[in-house]
């Protein structure tokens, strides 16, 4: 097979990118299907040719779970499909869902040499979209998973939340051979990949898989259940259970605290996603019940994943305009490179170093437009990025009928409200040891959002991870050595 | 899945349902919500707890058919089941002993109030219910109420059974009878309860509302439920649902309970043409 010596890496580097195929934007921002369509075998190996196989492969050092990307390339590169999957799933559990959903541009492929050698992020090796052709790959061809035989160690482990944390947290304590139950809020589980990201980001096919392969790994899933309203924590304990993973994320959502925000037709994001995701407003009245203010000209207040994804889904359902606004420059904007892209190309217009100061409304409290101050960029602030300020007179008004407000979300309150026990920071976020995921309650892990503030899909499962692995060493050993989240708790009353 | 085990027509286009949700009976308390979805591709609706029997497990919902999801769970038989009920939600009902309490119910919102009601009672209050309705076969739970407080007062828009009036003329009664109250929880329609919150502002009566907005999700992850309370944004599934009425921006509140008026006309009007001989057999047919 292809071996190292076939090519020089100079050889290599000059092989352009393998770009995946995509919805044409005109046909796309008509209907909700996923826009990129996945490589073709060949067109994988093609990329993966790509890959310099460095001897110190920094790629592995920006992923912050240390998929062995040159390993898994390696073997794509020889056609070993399922193999390549079975080394990407080692450490990363939701391959499918990372590789379309990972800000790559600012881990692996950022640091990658080829990127490094061009100068040029845009020519990096593709690994995410090498990491999605693997895992749809095996999705297709291996559909059900092994499960382990493992020894069943009958102790009992609830994991609230089932977000990309929950999930991660469950499948590897149920590989470990504990009896764990997720509890979800919501009716359908997966939190911000089923009710957050739209489907043309991340059909939703692929969750359900995934959640599926937990049951049949024999964890229980428990929907339509609050913890900390029906059951605190400490119910939990005496239930039975002996270790609790809190994985609540993020889900408070944040409004600008502007005049008009209360106007009809004014959306906090997670609102509108919800509606159109979770409860498939795109097909009322006929196969959802459940509705959404279709606008013409629709604003989103926000410059990260959030505000693309609610603004291309505006247009999804028909809105004439979909604009963004955003204070700072388009250089600053914290959303993936690939969506903003995509978001232009579907036609979403992006007002940059522009702030919304008060939405209008008329006299039946309907929004009717958004007045808005330039702004420029002065000296750095406390995030190290330069501070938008306004420019005087500078007060213009977009017309708008809907607006969608994507600032970012707080942490979930519902858990640490109900169990003082347990220690949160000036921002609400749950206070767990960076190393073990321990929180200031004995026998409580936390991970993902809920400590992390808005982050990543990846950086959660991660945490997930870890935790699991801390759980299931205290359930062997029944030591709970004090972290340091606990030392910094207050004394329990 | 929650089995539904009796779905009775109890007034006109009114329903009591008990269905199986035995953590719910177990845990609720006093002015806490589910959320309902009836079926796959159901909307979420908040309706509350209007009694429970934990040693059962079930709990009773009592719903007014207003558009498409109450009408499509009035149509629902014994031995069918609820896709969704998630709860409880919400913050339970402040309860202690306040003295006299007048619990005051207008329409389908004596449901909400009955189990304050109760739960006022047993905290040794003096209570006084006072119900209106549009006329006297609409008026519900007046037996049921009857049973838990200690006087009831009845009456209705058009003077069809108990006093001609509005639950406002009665409540002023009482507070100037000298026998005022020392609380007053009113629950029903957004235009009584912001009626009610005017006079007692006025003659300085503490009162709680019971807020009844649009709702997704009920655990404070959408913030379509908000309102202003006190000149703050509140959310009412996990702030409320019950708030200080004299802080509240009914005007507002009340124009955004219209956001999807239009809609939830197109919605329910489907249905209603396809099922129109079974809400007419079922005596589910709202608003004439
Ligand atoms: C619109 C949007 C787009 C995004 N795009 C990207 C992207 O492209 N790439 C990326 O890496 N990241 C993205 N993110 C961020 C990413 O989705 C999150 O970082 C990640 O989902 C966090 O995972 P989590 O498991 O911590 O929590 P969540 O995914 O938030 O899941 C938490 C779950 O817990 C449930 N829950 C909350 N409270 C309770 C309770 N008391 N009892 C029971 N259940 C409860 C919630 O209902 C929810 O289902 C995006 C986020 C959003 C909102
Ligand atoms: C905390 C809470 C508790 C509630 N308890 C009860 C109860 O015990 N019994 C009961 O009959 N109803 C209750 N409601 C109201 C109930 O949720 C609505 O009547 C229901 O959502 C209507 O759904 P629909 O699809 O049948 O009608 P839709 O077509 O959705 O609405 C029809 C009409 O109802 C209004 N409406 C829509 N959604 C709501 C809403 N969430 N609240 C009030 N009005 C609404 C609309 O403005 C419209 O005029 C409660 C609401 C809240 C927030
Ligand atoms: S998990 Fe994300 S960061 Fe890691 S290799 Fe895959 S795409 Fe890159
Ligand atoms: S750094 Fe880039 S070129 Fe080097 S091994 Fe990793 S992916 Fe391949
Ligand atoms: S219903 Fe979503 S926050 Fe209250």
């Amino acid at each position: 097979m292809s071996d190292d010596g076939n090519l020089t890496a100079k050889q290599r580097l000059k092989i352009p990118p393998v770009p995946m195929p995509e919805q044409p934007a005109d046909v796309r921002r008509a209907n909700i299907r996923e826009v990129p369509l996945g490589y073709t075998p060949d067109q994988a190996v093609a990329e993966a040719e790509r890959c310099l196989m460095c001897k110190k492969p920094v790629c592995i050092q920006g992923c912050p779970v240390e998929v062995d990307i040159p390993h898994f390339i390696r073997l794509v590169r020889e056609r070993r499909f399922h193999e390549a999957a079975l080394v990407v799933k080692q450490t990363n559990v939701l391959p499918a869902v990372c590789g379309r959903v990972c800000p790559q541009e600012d881990q692996c492929q950022q640091v990658c040499t080829v990127t490094k050698s061009h100068k040029d992020i845009h020519r990096s090796v593709k690994i995410g979209n090498l990491e999605r052709f693997v895992a749809d790959w095996d999705l297709e061809h291996h559909p059900d998973i092994e499960v382990p035989d493992v020894r069943k160690t009958g102790r009992r482990v609830a994991i609230v939340g089932s977000g990309p944390a929950g999930l991660t947290a469950a499948g590897d304590l149920a590989r470990m051979g504990h009896d764990v139950t997720v509890f979800e809020a919501l009716h359908r589980p997966g939190g911000v990949l089923v009710y957050g990201i739209p489907e043309f980001r991340l059909p939703k096919a692929i969750v359900d898989r995934e959640v599926d392969n937990l049951r049949r790994l024999g964890v229980r899933i428990v929907c339509n259940v609050a913890i900390g309203k029906s059951r605190t924590l400490e119910d939990l304990f005496r239930e039975g259970y002996e270790a609790v993973f809190v994985g609540t994320g993020a889900g408070l959502p944040i409004f600008k605290k502007i005049p008009g925000e209360n106007l009809l037709g004014v959306y906090s994001a997670n609102e509108y996603l919800t509606r159109a995701n979770l409860m498939d407003a795109y097909n009322f009245p006929h196969a959802s019940d459940t509705p959404i203010i279709r606008g013409h000209n629709v604003v989103t207040f926000g410059g990260g994943n959030v505000a693309m994804d609610a603004a291309r889904t505006a247009l999804r359902l028909g809105a004439e305009t979909s604009t963004i606004l955003y204070r700072r420059s388009e250089k600053e904007m914290p959303a993936r490179l690939d969506e903003i892209a995509h978001a232009k190309e579907e036609g979403v217009v992006l007002r940059m170093l522009q702030d919304a100061i008060e939405i209008l409304g008329d006299e039946d409290g309907w929004v009717t437009g958004v007045r808005c101050l330039r702004m420029a960029l002065g000296e750095p602030d406390a995030s190290g990025r330069r501070r938008p300020v306004p420019i005087e007179g500078s007060e213009f008004v977009i017309p708008a009928d809907v607006v969608v407000v994507a600032i970012g979300n707080g942490p979930n309150p519902l858990v640490p409200k109900t169990s003082p026990e347990i220690r949160t920071n000036k921002w609400g976020n749950i206070v767990a040891d960076p190393r073990t995921g321990k929180t200031s309650m004995r026998g409580v892990w936390a991970g993902g959002d809920i400590v992390l503030g808005a982050a990543t899909v990846i950086l959660a499962m991660g945490e997930g991870r870890k935790a699991a692995r801390s759980i299931d060493e205290y359930l062997r050993t029944g030591v709970w050595e004090e972290s340091p989240a606990a030392e910094a708790a207050p004394a329990p009353a | 899945m929650a089995a539904i085990l009796t779905n009775d027509n109890i007034a006109p286009a009114v329903f009591r349902m008990v269905v199986v949700a035995p953590e719910v009976a177990r845990s609720r308390r006093a002015g806490q919500f589910v959320i309902v979805r009836p079926g796959p591709g159901g909307e979420r609706i908040p309706l509350t707890i209007a009694d429970a029997d934990p040693e059962r497990g079930t709990i009773t919902l009592i719903y007014q058919v207003v558009g498409k999801t109450t009408a499509v769970m009035s149509l629902m038989d014994p031995g069918a089941e609820i896709a969704d009920v998630a709860g409880p939600l919400g913050q339970p009902t402040h309860v202690e002993r306040f003295g006299r309490v007048a619990c005051v119910g207008g329409g389908i919102g004596i449901a909400p109030l009955y189990p304050i009601a109760q739960a006022m009672k047993a905290a040794g209050n003096d209570v006084t219910a006072v119900l209106g309705a549009r006329t006297r076969d609409l008026l519900i739970l007046e037996p049921e109420m009857r049973a838990v407080v200690d006087r009831v007062v009845v009456v209705t828009d058009d003077g069809s059974y108990g006093a001609k009036g509005f639950v406002t003329d009665a409540l002023r009664g009482l507070i100037d009878s000298g026998e005022r109250p020392d609380l007053v929880v009113a629950i029903g329609p957004t235009i009584m309860m912001k009626m009610v919150s005017l006079l007692t502002k006025e003659a300085g009566v503490r009162t709680l509302v019971s807020l009844n907005t649009i709702m997704v999700d009920g655990t404070g992850m959408c913030g379509g439920c908000r309102v202003t309370v006190g000149g703050q944004v509140k959310f009412v599934c996990v702030d409320g649902p019950e708030f200080d009425g004299h802080q509240v921006d009914f005007d507002e509140m009340m124009k955004r309970l219209r956001t999807y008026r239009r809609q939830e006309a197109e919605s329910y009007e489907a249905f209603r043409t396809r099922h129109r001989c079974r809400l007419m057999e079922r005596n589910a047919e709202a608003r004439g």
